[in-house]
């Protein structure tokens, strides 16, 4: 992203790809005359993070956002592509030299009841990382240390004796914030933190976190399918769709004035007070099968604005006036304007796009 | 009570847990465990509440061979259940007995649970080639019969063997036939649950510190993978008891100088139709009430761990 050049990046992600081997085992292949099978789970993802802000990941489940998460924090390995952590590229790293990055990397979880094991006190859970990282030196310093981050969190010291079962969703996801905070991290990975939780009790965590960056200067990426969600956190966004990011720039230019077709859908989805009974613009089709993604621009089966070119040739990301970037062939000829675009698919429904672009 | 949360013994968490609530309400599983504690409780300590020591041959006396139990016609206050064509009481025979089958079945169990939650464990996570050339020697073991493979292993030993160092080696012949036949269930289960474990986020969290992965396996996921195997070592103890039974029974197990239930069964086999019932009868009643006891616990503890029938 082109928004932060004044200073150097935290993270910086450059082409990042990932490409899952889906192929049935060799015998099979054989026997069964079958061909190789490959998932492009993330295609060429360029994002930079800028220290101290949050960058969010938008998308419809199965566009790639999770495992952009789990790349990032190391969980799997890149297909091809850079990540740059203050300097260094992680994907070229040995997995001995992984270990000082480690610590300045952490993650928050989706399922705050999966992230948590069951049979480890509290107390354990969360000295887990400053053990492994010989953060403390001693018994009673490593336990004043997971006093004062359940603390930090919200919680009582005296709540490290208990069990992950005796604690709600929200309080499991504290616990798991005060994990991944221990080793005083300078980024967090945000995967659907606060998915799983009540909308009452998401807003609390998602404070949390606020403050919390402000405390200790956390940089976010924070990965959500709410935009309400995002809206709240996020400095910048990312619109992700099957596996490629088709528009990001300043969170505040995305949700005023989003220019790619998928993106003003998405804005279209979320629901506002003062819409009334308006004829909302139904949401055409599904993800297609990123197995067999479709030729072109992927988005193309669903885009009202698709020509024989969108089908053709993939659109590359191009700077826009307002600090964005967007990858589609509509907004770069300017094919965009019309304030109703007749629907190519459906029974003639009618797609209403312009919302916010006046 | 108060609301403020305050630490719980250890003892009264057991007291007030779902599986002790179980247990205590129903008379069935009391039962099965008062009768397995007994056995046991009796086996133990076998060499202190035996009235005789069926094996030294000097206190041993023909003159009161093939006695009836004290309550037949016949019957010698010495020998509350009779004796055998050697004068041996088969009291004292049916606690030393019980004690050999009680440690087979315990140590092959154990090994047998060691071996199988190592390699399920390593199995499930790791996957790959590793689970597979363990998971084909599961399926080849698991498509022979068991008693035929511990036939198989007896009989090799005993072949390899000289002869001498048969009745010694029986204990140990026994407790690998055993074990090598049935720690094929324990690593299937584990696998399987390893295999569901090793995707959830909190092993996820511990690879992000670093844990290395045997470290993560022990320490973390063991732990959410014992309930079931609990349950199968119980079930296993019975049937591992009843293996033993059987290759006794058929001459490839204990010896009749150091007998097991098994054994004590085969020898008083021979003496049934001649009328001696009673060196048959007993040591096979005890076999039936510690097999069905033991099993009846594992029924329970299946039960009681099973998050479905709570």
């Amino acid at each position: 992203m082109s928004t932060a050049t004044e200073q150097k990046p935290l993270v910086a992600l450059d082409g990042l790809s990932k490409t899952f081997d889906l192929s049935p085992p060799l015998l099979n292949r054989l026997i069964e005359r079958k061909g190789r099978r490959s998932l492009r789970a993330v295609d060429g993802l360029n994002i930079d993070i800028p220290r101290g802000k949050t960058f969010a990941l938008v998308g419809e489940s199965g566009c790639g956002k999770s495992t952009v998460a789990k790349l990032v924090v190391g969980l799997h390995g890149a297909s091809a592509g850079k990540i740059t952590f203050d300097g260094t590229d992680l994907t070229k790293l040995a997995a001995a030299d992984r270990g000082a990055f480690r610590k300045r990397i952490q993650m928050i979880f989706q399922d705050p009841y999966a992230s948590l094991n069951p049979r480890w006190r509290v107390r354990d859970i969360i000295a887990e990382p400053l053990r492994s990282f010989g953060i403390t030196s001693s018994k009673a310093e490593e336990r004043a240390e997971v006093g004062r981050l359940l603390e930090l969190v919200g919680l009582s010291a005296r709540d490290g004796e208990k069990f992950p079962h005796e604690f709600s969703g929200g309080q499991r996801q504290r616990i798991s914030i005060a994990r991944a905070i221990s080793s005083k991290p300078e980024f967090l990975v945000c995967d659907e933190p606060t998915s799983a939780l009540d909308v009452s009790v998401q807003s609390q965590v998602l404070n949390l976190m606020r403050d919390l960056q402000d405390e200790l200067g956390l940089t976010y990426l924070f990965i959500s399918h709410d935009l309400a969600v995002v809206d709240f956190m996020s400095d910048y966004v990312g619109v992700m769709y099957l596996g490629r990011l088709v528009e990001a720039g300043p969170a505040e230019r995305i949700f005023s004035a989003p220019e790619h077709p998928y993106t003003r859908l998405l804005m279209d989805t979320v629901p506002d007070i003062t819409m009334g009974r308006r004829n909302r613009a139904p949401v055409i089709g599904e993800v297609p099968n990123p197995i067999t993604p479709p030729p072109g621009c992927s988005f193309n089966p669903r885009c009202p604005l698709a020509n024989d070119r969108c089908r053709a040739q993939a659109p590359e990301a191009r700077k826009r006036a307002g600090g964005s970037i967007v990858a589609c062939h509509a907004v770069e000829e300017g094919r965009d304007t019309p304030e109703t675009v007749a629907c190519e698919t459906g029974e003639g429904a009618r797609m209403q796009l312009a919302r916010g672009a006046a | 009570m108060s609301l403020e949360a305050f630490p719980q013994s250890r003892l009264a968490a057991i007291i007030e847990s779902d599986l002790f609530y179980k247990f205590r309400t129903s008379w069935i599983t009391v039962g099965a465990f008062v009768v397995t504690l007994v056995i046991v409780l009796a086996a133990v300590l076998a060499p202190w509440i035996a009235p005789h020591d069926p094996f030294d041959v000097s206190t041993l006396s023909l003159w009161d061979s093939e006695l009836p139990p004290v309550w037949a016609e016949g019957g010698d206050p010495r020998f509350l259940l009779g004796t055998d064509n050697q004068g041996r009481d088969v009291f004292s025979a049916i606690l030393y007995g019980s004690r050999i089958s009680l440690a087979v079945g315990f140590v092959s169990v154990a090994f047998a649970m060691v071996i199988g939650i190592v390699i399920g464990l390593v199995s499930g996570y790791f996957g790959g080639a590793i689970d597979a050339f363990f998971m084909r020697i599961a399926d080849v073991m698991l498509s022979f019969p068991t008693i035929l493979v511990a036939l198989l292993v007896s009989g090799i030993v005993r072949g390899a063997l000289p002869r001498e160092m048969h009745d010694s080696a029986a204990l140990i012949v026994l407790v690998f036939a055993i074990t090598v036949t049935t720690w094929v269930q324990y690593a299937r289960t584990v696998r399987s649950s390893t295999m569901v474990e090793r995707s959830r986020e909190y092993v996820y969290a511990a690879q992000l510190v670093g844990r290395k992965p045997f470290a993560i396996l022990f320490s973390h996921i063991l732990p959410n993978v014992m309930g079931p195997v609990l349950v199968i070592a119980t079930i296993n103890l019975a049937m591992a008891i009843l293996i033993e039974a059987t290759l006794s029974f058929l001459g490839v197990g204990m010896p009749p100088t150091n007998p097991s239930l098994g054994t004590l069964i085969r020898v008083g086999n021979e003496y049934l139709f001649s009328g001696v019932w009673w060196v048959v009868i007993f040591p096979s009643l005890t076999l039936v009430a510690l097999v069905l006891a033991v099993n009846l616990l594992g029924d329970w503890l299946r039960d009681a761990l099973n998050p479905k029938l709570r």
